[in-house]
């Protein structure tokens, strides 16, 4: 079983298929990335880095906005991504 | 391809022969369970709702239970009134009774109160329920099926594994003349670029876009942000990051036939045969009860964390694709979609099974929900009541 899965080329994600440790190291298309932090299963590591306000790309897609710098082999999730859909908190 | 269902006198086929005990009102409700829980093969809907509604939301709630009575998977209905609400019986059964299935109203008001409803409407309904018992199925096509199609309590192998499963399946029924219903509107949000292009009639595909809008639109007019909702907590545990996120992973379900057409919440399917959408709230239990009113006859439902929703009157099949909430929930899932992800299995080959067991369970097999008697209702509403 691959340790995760990489939907689309365009993705600077990708989905862990089970649980990564810090240290951990995962080949994604013939590289290898290191995990930053503790990545439970199914959740998603970033294979890129992403600017603050760069877009995360998954299933080729646009799945939210960063909110800070995201580097290669960190976690991505609540915390370093938001959506840009439903933001009533940001309407004047 | 065939299967064996029980034909109304309007021509469709139903997959279930339930007599349903129909409140009109949440004053009529404990008043039905009772009525049917006296006459075994009896079935009642949980309505908290049916009074004191602005006309459109009332309206709402009355296509929603009158689509359930109209449903082909219901033989006859019985219709429970107070007398005073906001749908009245005579007006409820009537519309029934389009179908020209058997049906009867009573009104608690006029029967003297609860003891002789209960009374009045057992004496009613135990004959129905006999006449119910002799019909038998008969041969029919399965492009007569309508399926509901779900997905709750996700997480991320929800996209990546049981919901292109669904997705499979609902092809397979579509190709072979069937209809399947894409629901959850809030879970289009981010998504709806890829599933509009799919649309055969531009107007259809503006009402499926604007639907879409006024979903978002809502959420933003109340100041917050959607994500202190959806996804939902679990969804985030799981791995779910934002609505985009899961919008992506929930569109599989619809596979990749054109859609025919974009339905307002428990709009009956039309004639013509196909893939639609229809606008109904994330939240599960509103959104199956919105297309089963809509006539979908089975729901496939996929879920990442786990869930027990079933339906009161269409079966409902489960399916995970995360191996671990197979092995954790045995009760409640049909369908393990978690070997794609942990044995290399391929989303054909389950799709293959799933569609196997909607056409077994079309001839009467139980799937989990129905064998442990899950009937969750709900009715989407417009506005508070008043």
């Amino acid at each position: 079983m691959n340790s995760i899965i990489h939907v689309n080329e365009k993705d600077n994600v990708v989905t862990c298929l089970r649980p990564l440790s810090k240290g951990d190291s995962v080949e994604v298309e013939g590289k290898s990335i290191t995990a930053n932090a503790d990545i439970p299963v199914f959740h998603k590591m970033a294979i890129a880095s992403i600017e603050p306000g760069g877009v995360c790309y998954k299933y080729g897609e646009v799945i939210g906005d960063a909110t800070e710098a995201i580097g290669i082999g960190d976690h991505v999730h609540l915390h370093n991504i938001e959506s840009t859909r439903g933001r009533g908190d940001k309407q004047l | 391809m065939k299967i064996k269902a029980y034909r109304r006198a309007n021509g469709r086929f139903g997959i279930r022969n339930h007599l349903l005990v129909m409140p009109t009102s949440v004053c009529a409700t404990a008043t039905a369970e009772r009525i049917a829980a006296l006459v075994p093969g009896a079935v009642s809907i949980p309505n908290q709702h049916g009074c004191c509604q602005i006309d459109s939301d009332l309206s709402l709630t009355q296509k929603t239970i009158v689509g359930f009575g109209k449903n082909a998977n219901v033989g006859a209905v019985l219709v429970v009134g107070l007398g005073c609400d906001g749908i009245q019986a005579d007006a409820a059964a009537a519309e029934v009774a389009e179908t020209g299935k058997p049906v009867k109203h009573i009104v608690i008001q006029e029967c003297g109160g609860t003891l002789k409803a209960i009374a009045k409407g057992a004496e009613l309904a135990a004959p129905m329920a006999r006449e119910l018992s002799m019909q038998e199925r008969e041969e029919c096509d399965i492009s007569e099926l309508i399926v509901g199609l779900e997905c709750g309590g996700s997480d991320p192998t929800s996209g990546l594994a049981s919901n292109p499963t669904i997705g499979f399946a609902s092809t397979r029924l579509i190709d072979n003349g069937g209809s399947s219903i894409l629901s959850e509107t809030t879970e289009v949000i981010g998504a709806e670029h890829l599933l509009a292009a799919r649309f055969t009639d531009p107007a259809q595909r503006e009402k499926f876009l604007s639907l879409v809008k006024a979903v978002e639109d809502r959420a933003i007019s109340l100041g917050e942000d959607l994500r202190s909702g959806q996804p939902t907590p679990g969804n985030k545990v799981g791995g779910l990051s934002t609505i985009e996120e899961k919008s992506l992973g929930c569109m599989y379900k619809a596979g990749t036939s054109p859609f025919t057409g974009a339905l307002d919440y428990a709009e009956s399917v039309p004639d013509e045969h196909g893939l639609y959408f229809m606008d109904t709230p994330g939240q599960d239990i509103d959104s199956i009860t919105g297309m089963v009113a809509g006539g979908a006859q089975l729901v496939i439902f996929s879920t990442g964390r786990g869930t027990p929703t079933g339906n009161p009157i269409a079966p409902v099949i489960k399916i995970t694709g995360n191996p671990e909430t197979y092995e954790k929930m045995p009760d409640n899932i049909d369908i393990n979609a978690g070997r794609i992800i942990a044995e290399g299995a391929t989303v054909s080959q389950i799709g293959e099974e799933l569609f196997d067991m909607m056409i077994e369970v079309s001839n009467g097999r139980m799937p989990s929900a129905e064998s442990l008697g899950h009937r969750e209702f709900g009715i989407f509403k417009l506005t508070g009541t008043f």
